[in-house]
């Protein structure tokens, strides 16, 4: 008896279309903006809802995390300039994290095009922290902006991970009528530090 | 036992007639969406080469699309995720059943999957005894409502905010006076979360894989495909045959195009790659066959499996935005559920073909190019062809192909219908005989014909060039 996987791949190959009439296309490359791409970047990323604070030391970031959510209690990091007050390195089960308040990660790059950015599941250890959290601070070289998503896509190897997520802004929704909420489930406010 | 077959018709009347309000918010909250898919489609100058490239990459992925479903299958199991095949829905429900069952898991979170409710698997795994939640919000008010989601894109668009607020209020307790769109999502984020830690399973759909590397992405606006896939141990995604694309390269034109065309906006906030499992969890891949195949053997229609399920042709359908998606009565509705659904059963469809002007608008915003309008119009032959056509309007068109066909005939009815339209009596005229006359008033015959006109005032002027 012949396997469903064969059932199937052998239907597919009796009934597509024949013949090589259906070459790949040859992608070309196309114009860039002009723009600066730091400037582009923050334009989009505020445009999707998020904020964004260029920031020069550790002190000054914990001073800003401190202004942007007085009311947190948990913080959690899995980035190294902000030790947060609960240790990522001891969280084994991923429902750990369902009572983290700020999460910090940083951020493999950013792109210009649409203000999103790349977060891996090495750069996350855990990643519930990119989605249980209530609110999220990404931190963001400006040297690490790309252009737009063919050099987005260029630049990442989707091997090298097992997850990976352009974030674009906070979570939102617009199924109750067709009105835009912020904060439908995953984080509430996403705010970037050029760090 | 006779065979249901869906009268959208008087399904979309039902929608039209409800109140003075649903029909038009509808049709204002889908249009804003065209305005906006048009807006920034514009700002992209290569807009017009990327819908070339996309159709192009997914005709070529599916006249080769033995060779990229292996290597996606192959690829994928190298990773770490178990990958199942199955031919049709029983057999895909099947699978999500057994996976669950042996990990004695009761209750499963699900994102949006167009798949899945193709395969009706929400209340299969209920008839075992399993709780299903959906996440995403537009989704789970349908769920609470017991209704199939009526758009691809915005599931509940069809529901005004009032009944969300009357909905919650009856189902999580809500204030029935609380019309806040903001505050209902509140009270539907605190009633999920729990759902979302309780959950033994994620399940989610694709929206594309990756051949060269095995890799599925999923798009949504809320995070909540990440949730399932993050926090229960055991993500399990159902991906139909068509969604393959060779390169990971490719993802660069189809996300540009993906949320543009949908929403009008530059991407969705999260688009996911899944390479593999999550550290200490299972990952399981359900490749679903479910009619493609021989969707794919149908010479006129196998370009339909192009569709990237961005609901721009049900935005900018000027019948779709009026009669709302439930109407339809299957799992795709508009201008893309027209020429999807009848692949599935044609009998039970074959009043949808002509529920569509053939304005051609939803061919010209389609991303991947499908000539959707086109299609239409070869399935409306198909339905005459098979017998399907409704006798009234298989003699109606009779009697019309016989008068405009001949035009001394032609003219000696319009002569007729001049003198005698005046006299006949309202009864006769707007009586169940003339649908013309059911949902709006009956012209009145001009007193004087264009020919008539035409003949006296121009023939001689335009004689002489």
């Amino acid at each position: 008896m012949i396997s469903t996987k064969e059932h199937i791949l052998e239907a597919i190959r009796k009934n597509k279309p024949q013949g090589t009439q259906y070459p790949y296309p040859v992608i070309p490359s196309f114009p860039k903006s002009s723009k600066d791409i730091v400037e582009e970047f923050k334009e989009n990323l505020i445009l999707n809802a998020g904020t964004c604070f260029t920031i020069n030391s550790i002190e000054e970031g914990e001073n800003k995390i401190k202004e942007l959510h007085p009311q947190a209690k948990v913080i959690c990091s899995s980035a190294i300039e902000f030790p947060g007050n609960k240790d990522l390195s001891k969280v084994t089960d991923p429902h750990q994290l369902d009572d983290v308040d700020v999460g910090i990660i940083r951020a493999e790059f950013g792109v210009s095009e649409n203000g999103m950015v790349w977060l891996t599941e090495k750069g996350m250890m855990v990643t519930s922290l990119g989605f249980l959290s209530q609110h999220l601070i990404i931190l963001l070289k400006p040297q690490d902006i790309v252009r737009d998503m063919y050099e987005a896509y260029s630049r990442i190897n989707l091997n090298d991970n097992n997850y990976g997520c352009f974030m674009l802004g906070p979570s939102a929704t617009a199924d109750i009528g067709a009105v835009m909420v912020r904060g439908a489930q995953g984080a509430r406010s996403l705010s970037v530090f050029f760090m | 036992m006779k065979k249901k077959i869906v009268n959208i018709e008087k399904n979309s009347a039902d929608f039209i007639n409800q109140d003075n309000i649903h029909e038009k918010e509808h049709d204002k909250n889908l249009w804003n969406a065209r305005v906006k898919r048009d807006r920034i489609a514009q700002s992209i100058p290569e807009w017009e080469e990327l819908k070339e490239l996309a159709s192009k990459i997914k005709e070529h992925t599916l006249s080769h699309l033995d060779e990229y479903v292996s290597t996606f299958a192959e690829n994928a199991s190298k990773r770490g995720a178990v990958v199942h095949w199955a031919r049709d829905a029983q057999e895909h429900n099947e699978i999500v059943y057994n996976i669950l069952q042996e990990r004695k898991v009761t209750e499963i979170i699900k994102s949006k999957s167009m798949l899945q409710e193709e395969c009706e698997m929400t209340s299969f795994l209920e008839s075992k005894g399993i709780e299903v939640t959906e996440s995403d919000l537009g989704e789970r008010i349908q769920q609470l409502s017991h209704q199939p989601p009526a758009h691809i894109v915005m599931p509940a668009i069809e529901k005004t905010t009032e009944d969300i607020a009357q909905l919650f209020a009856k189902t999580i307790g809500t204030d029935p006076n609380d019309t806040d769109p903001h505050s209902l999502n509140e009270a539907m984020r605190n009633n999920a979360r729990p759902k979302f830690l309780r959950a033994g399973a994620g399940m989610t759909g694709a929206n594309f894989a990756i051949a060269e590397t095995g890799t599925f992405v999923v798009c949504t606006n809320e995070g909540n495909a990440d949730i399932g896939a993050a926090v229960p141990p055991l993500h399990i995604a159902s991906i139909g045959i068509e969604k393959i694309i060779p390169k990971v390269e490719d993802l660069g034109i189809f996300i540009r195009l993906l949320s543009r065309s949908a929403l009008g906006t530059p991407a969705t906030q999260y688009t996911s790659h899944f390479t593999g499992p999550r550290k200490n969890g299972e990952l399981h891949i359900i490749i679903t066959d479910n009619g493609r195949s021989t969707r794919l053997g149908m010479e006129d229609f196998w370009t339909s499996l192009k569709c990237i399920r961005c609901g721009a042709c049900m935005n900018t359908c000027p019948v779709y935005r009026r009669s709302g998606g439930l109407s339809y009565e299957s799992t795709y509705s508009g201008p893309i559920g027209i020429i999807l659904s009848p692949t599935f059963d044609l009998e039970k469809y074959k009043e949808l073909p002509y529920h569509s002007t053939l304005c051609g608008s939803c061919s010209d915003v389609c991303p991947v190019k499908i000539d959707i309008s086109n299609q239409i119009y070869k399935w409306r032959k198909l339905v005459v062809d098979k017998g399907y056509m409704p006798s009234n309007r298989k003699y109606a068109l009779k009697a019309a192909g016989a008068v405009l066909g001949h035009p001394h005939l032609f003219r000696t009815t319009e002569a007729f219908a001049e003198k005698a339209l005046p006299i006949v009596p309202d009864f006769l005229i707007y009586s169940s005989l003339n649908p013309w006359t059911q949902e709006r008033k009956m012209f009145s015959m001009a007193k004087n014909t264009f020919r008539d006109w035409y003949i006296k005032n121009r023939k001689e002027k335009n004689d002489k060039y």
